[in-house]
């Protein structure tokens, strides 16, 4: 009976904290830190992200048919629609949605996706830091 | 009237009532069965919702929901991976409240819902221009005429084609 204690208190200490972790809200700005952290790690010489390498970035094809743009529009600020579907999507900017970039597993799956579908690849971290440094840079 | 004679009308009137009103309970549940599923599930909802309507599990087989789940990072031309804890859940749910009869008989080879044999039969009279309708864009577009179609509600009497 002993030895299952602390495998016990294991289970109620993850029990409390993960629903915890998990539901803690992060701004763009501790999302962009994360991306940064990542880019830094990966190439000792980063040199910070770039709006504007970001918008390049956003609006070209790489390879594939559809670019950012293809359902996010040419201006992430206003709602796009999936190309495919037709379904409206809500805007990207977080000056026109506060609900973007507030969730760390929400960005990671969205960016992987649609890293795969523009790209075939996933994306560095410093193509995501720079596409959110455009979005970031946008108006409402 | 005697006294007698009362009481048996009084109980054949309360009777037949109740009878018609259990009668009409029962046949407006099945009604409302015949056009709505009710299964629903947040995570299915949030997850299949986010490109296109959440399709109902009862509009194709557990198999083919088995598949499409197993595929979902090449999902009819775009990446919908999941993690493992929600796909989990999601292939659950769809496997559970998953079509039977009918819908089951034929799995198409594309794993389409707008392939199967009683979707194509079901809009057999549909015109081929309201197919082509900006508005409509793909038949897999159910909400451009089934206004109730995220509710599960396929109800033909309320199918507004768009012009």
């Amino acid at each position: 009976m002993q030895r299952f204690k602390p495998m016990a208190g294991f289970l109620l200490s993850a029990a409390l904290v993960l629903p915890g972790s998990q539901a803690a809200a992060a701004t763009p700005a501790d999302i962009q830190q994360t991306f940064e952290s990542a880019a830094r790690a990966a190439s000792p010489g980063f040199g910070g992200f770039s709006a504007g390498r970001g918008q390049a970035f956003f609006s070209a094809t790489h390879g594939n048919d559809w670019s950012c743009t293809s359902c996010h529009t040419a201006a992430p600020a206003k709602p796009g629609k999936h190309v495919k579907t037709g379904k409206d999507i809500a805007p990207m900017a977080p000056a026109a949605n506060p609900q973007r970039f507030t969730d760390a597993a929400k960005v990671e799956k969205w960016f992987k996706r649609n890293c795969k579908d523009v790209l075939g690849r996933v994306c560095t971290a410093q193509e995501k830091g720079d596409v959110l440094a455009y979005l970031m840079s946008l108006a409402k | 009237m005697n006294n007698a004679r009362k009481r048996l009308v009084f109980d054949v009137v309360v009777w037949s009532a109740s009878l018609m009103f259990v009668f009409g309970l029962v046949t407006s549940e099945a009604m409302a069965d015949s056009k709505r599923s009710f299964a629903t599930n947040e995570k299915w909802k949030a997850e299949c919702g986010s490109c296109h309507i959440a399709y109902q599990p009862n509009l194709l087989p557990a198999s083919a929901w088995r598949r499409i789940m197993a595929g979902l990072d090449k999902h009819f031309g775009t990446d919908a991976s999941l993690d493992a804890a929600s796909s989990a859940e999601i292939g659950a749910f769809l496997e559970r409240n998953a079509g039977s009869g009918k819908r089951a008989a034929s799995v198409p080879a594309s794993l389409r819902i707008t392939d199967t044999r009683w979707f194509v039969r079901k809009h057999d009279e549909v015109p081929r221009a309201a197919w082509k309708n900006p508005q409509v864009k793909t038949a897999a577009n159910c909400s451009a005429c089934h206004s109730g179609a995220e509710r599960g509600d396929f109800d033909e009497d309320a199918v507004r084609i768009p012009r």
